[in-house]
């Protein structure tokens, strides 16, 4: 009685066997990529240090570096029980863990899911923390001597000429703060000090910007200083003036730009969370239903005939 | 006289096909590779293709391409040969095309090692073409109102902003040129008109520079005009100050650069070339081999195969021979009218 359905279905099994192995693999690679979009997250994040401020943001990189890293060895795993599982001497030793791998699978699938919502609900907490970050760096431009914050010039320069911003919201930011060091200003003079008496708190605040607000697209050389006056300069007209200075703010430039990164992730997520359920769903109806059958057959032999499972043991 | 006689035992000369075998897809990939690396060249000297006055250097990236596409054909062929020579039924039929794609397929090896020594020679050519380049960039810098180079200004700023350069030589040649526009000079007041008339061809010039030349690592805020004079600035010495503007020309900036590009590229070129040889070398040897087992009945026999069955001057002379005839075939004409010089008495 038993020859008869082995010699049938070998065959159709080294098939069987053959999809699962190239499914399994696939299921590591999406895990793998999930790995890598976390890590591309994460270095992106890391690279504007500087200009954000402390804010949760880190937990969503470090959890689809996590579920990359678990993908790959549940998926591998789960491969490896399927392809023993056609093979009806070897899925013996799998049967205990079955079970808790299922579950395993279920709870990990729905952590792909909150990975992907994750990614487009992060970007609240972004803005804050980009806003708070700049207005920081920003104050502590000049301070060029200080360590601790003598590359913020350097980093905050680069920001501008880089996504082609000015300021935080705009270049009006720079107006209200002293980005001038008093390391290079001439104490003595009586313009100085005129302008250091009439501000309230003591800051030295010119109407003008750094050289990094400049618009490379503009037909005339860059106006930097005295920028509200219209007769400091000849034929300009600040109202009108738009090629001068970079028009957008940095926090939303760089708001912009992780937003794109992280709809990009979070879309990838989501098609790879579809395929995980996909492929675990198929894994379970391919494996689970013949494995089930077997044990079905195996205990009613056992109990039907004694002698006979104790050969197979 | 045989160049490089070998002697080939049956088991040896079935190594040498499968080592060519491996070898001709390995050159292959090879030429690939080196078709890539053209294009990328081709590339980056398009990109900045504006200060460039002249498109001498792209000889070299369209050599780089032209000898990656013939050897993926040469490669493959060498292949297909490799894999026939061992079948005694299949050989012949490569016969006669041999000769032919020896002559093809050394023009074309040689033509890679020349592409490396060309991105090496050309470096003068660059530099000349970049300087005049870079000397109109600058001319035209402030005429963002004449079609067809109402772009210079933007191309000047991204380069010096992009390579961290700034002039031609060096910051001074910004103080030789009017880079701002008349169109933003007030010629009512007193200042312009003097500094107009100060210069005998009219020109507004200023020891200032443009805002691309700012150098973003400077401790203090970017000083652009009266660059020269240190009382215009509280503690400033423009002698002894390194890090408010860019120092470096972009001519030397951008040489610098494209050739770090093209040795870095020449030298897997090198190693393509090596390679590519060794392709040939092998399927010589293989040929001659396989040649040397012609007619025989025992297939196993060891042979003897070589490089070149004259001497190297010998075959030379023989491939350029009806090259050589084909030209004096034009100068018959001519030759008859002369003087006969080979008569001697």
């Amino acid at each position: 009685m038993a020859v008869l359905p082995v010699k049938f279905t070998k065959t159709k099994r080294d098939k069987l066997a053959q999809v699962l192995w190239i499914l399994n693999w696939i299921s590591v690679v999406t895990g793998a990529i999930l790995f890598s979009l976390g890590l591309f997250l994460k270095v992106e994040i890391n690279k504007r240090k500087e200009l954000m401020a402390e804010r949760d943001i880190q937990y969503v990189p470090n959890m689809l570096i996590a579920v990359g890293l678990i993908a790959c060895g549940i998926n591998f795993l789960g491969g490896k029980i399927c392809y023993d599982c056609v093979d009806t001497t070897k899925f013996m030793r799998w049967k205990l863990i079955m079970l808790p791998y299922i579950v395993c699978t279920f709870f990990f699938t729905s952590c792909i899911l909150v990975g992907a919502l994750m990614c487009y609900s992060m970007r609240g907490e972004l803005e804050e923390s980009l806003d708070m970050g700049l207005a920081v760096a920003m104050r502590f431009y000049k301070d060029t001597d200080t360590p601790g914050r003598c590359f913020l010039k350097r980093t905050v320069d680069l920001l501008q000429i880089e996504f082609h911003c000015c300021g935080n919201n705009g270049h009006r930011d720079w107006l209200k703060i002293q980005w001038i060091s008093n390391r290079y200003l001439d104490m003595t003079s009586k313009e100085v000090a005129d302008r250091l008496r009439s501000n309230v708190e003591g800051k030295y605040l010119m109407d003008s910007v750094p050289f990094s607000c400049c618009n490379v697209n503009s037909p005339r050389p860059c106006i930097q200083s005295q920028i509200s006056n219209n007769s400091a300069h000849y034929n300009y007209d600040h109202v009108t003036e738009h090629l001068n200075l970079w028009t957008r703010g940095c926090r939303q430039a760089l708001l912009d730009h992780y937003t794109y990164i992280m709809q990009s992730i979070g879309l990838t997520v989501l098609v790879i969370w579809v395929f995980e359920v996909r492929e675990h769903s198929r894994m379970h109806l391919v494996c689970m239903a013949p494995l089930l059958s077997i044990t079905l057959v195996f205990t009613m032999l056992q109990v039907q005939d004694p002698l006979f499972a104790g050969c197979l043991q | 006289m045989v160049l490089m006689k070998m002697k080939f035992p049956f088991q040896k000369r079935v190594k040498l096909a499968q080592g060519l075998w491996l070898l001709s897809w390995c050159a292959t990939v090879a030429g690939a590779i080196t078709f890539t690396l053209g294009c990328i060249l081709k590339t980056e000297l398009r990109r900045r293709g504006e200060v460039m006055d002249n498109t001498d250097i792209h000889i070299v990236p369209n050599t780089l391409m032209i000898v990656g596409l013939a050897s993926l054909g040469i490669n493959y062929f060498a292949g297909k040969i490799g894999q026939d020579a061992l079948d005694a039924g299949k050989f012949p039929r490569w016969k006669s095309l041999l000769k032919p794609y020896f002559a093809i397929s050394s023009f074309f090896t040689v033509l890679m090692l020349l592409a490396v020594i060309m991105s090496y020679a050309m470096k003068g050519s660059l530099e000349s073409s970049l300087k005049v380049g870079l000397r109109n960039g600058i001319r035209f810098y402030k005429d963002t109102d004449t079609p067809g180079r109402c772009f210079q200004k933007q191309n000047i700023d991204r380069l010096q902003m992009e390579f961290q350069c700034c002039g031609n030589n060096d910051f001074r040649d910004w103080f030789e040129v009017q880079w701002i526009s008349n169109r933003y000079l007030d010629f009512s007041t007193k200042e312009v008109k003097d500094r107009i008339k100060s210069n005998v061809d009219g020109r507004y010039l200023v020891d200032g520079v443009p805002f691309s030349c700012c150098n973003p690592s400077s401790p203090r805020p970017c000083i652009q005009y009266h660059l020269m004079n240190n009382s215009a600035h509280y503690n400033y010495d423009y002698q002894t100050e390194e890090l408010n503007i860019f120092i470096r020309g972009c001519r030397e900036a951008l040489v610098n650069y494209y050739m770090g590009l093209m040795n870095t590229i020449g030298a897997g070129v090198l190693s393509v070339f090596l390679l590519q040889a060794s392709v040939l070398v092998s399927l010589r040897f293989l040929q001659t081999a396989m040649e040397a087992l012609a007619g025989n009945e025992n297939t196993e026999i060891e042979t003897e195969g070589y490089l070149l069955e004259k001497g190297l001057k010998e075959t030379i002379m023989e491939y350029l021979d009806p090259v050589l005839r084909f030209l004096l075939l034009k100068n018959q004409v001519q030759e008859g009218e002369g003087p006969d010089n080979t008569v001697n008495i």
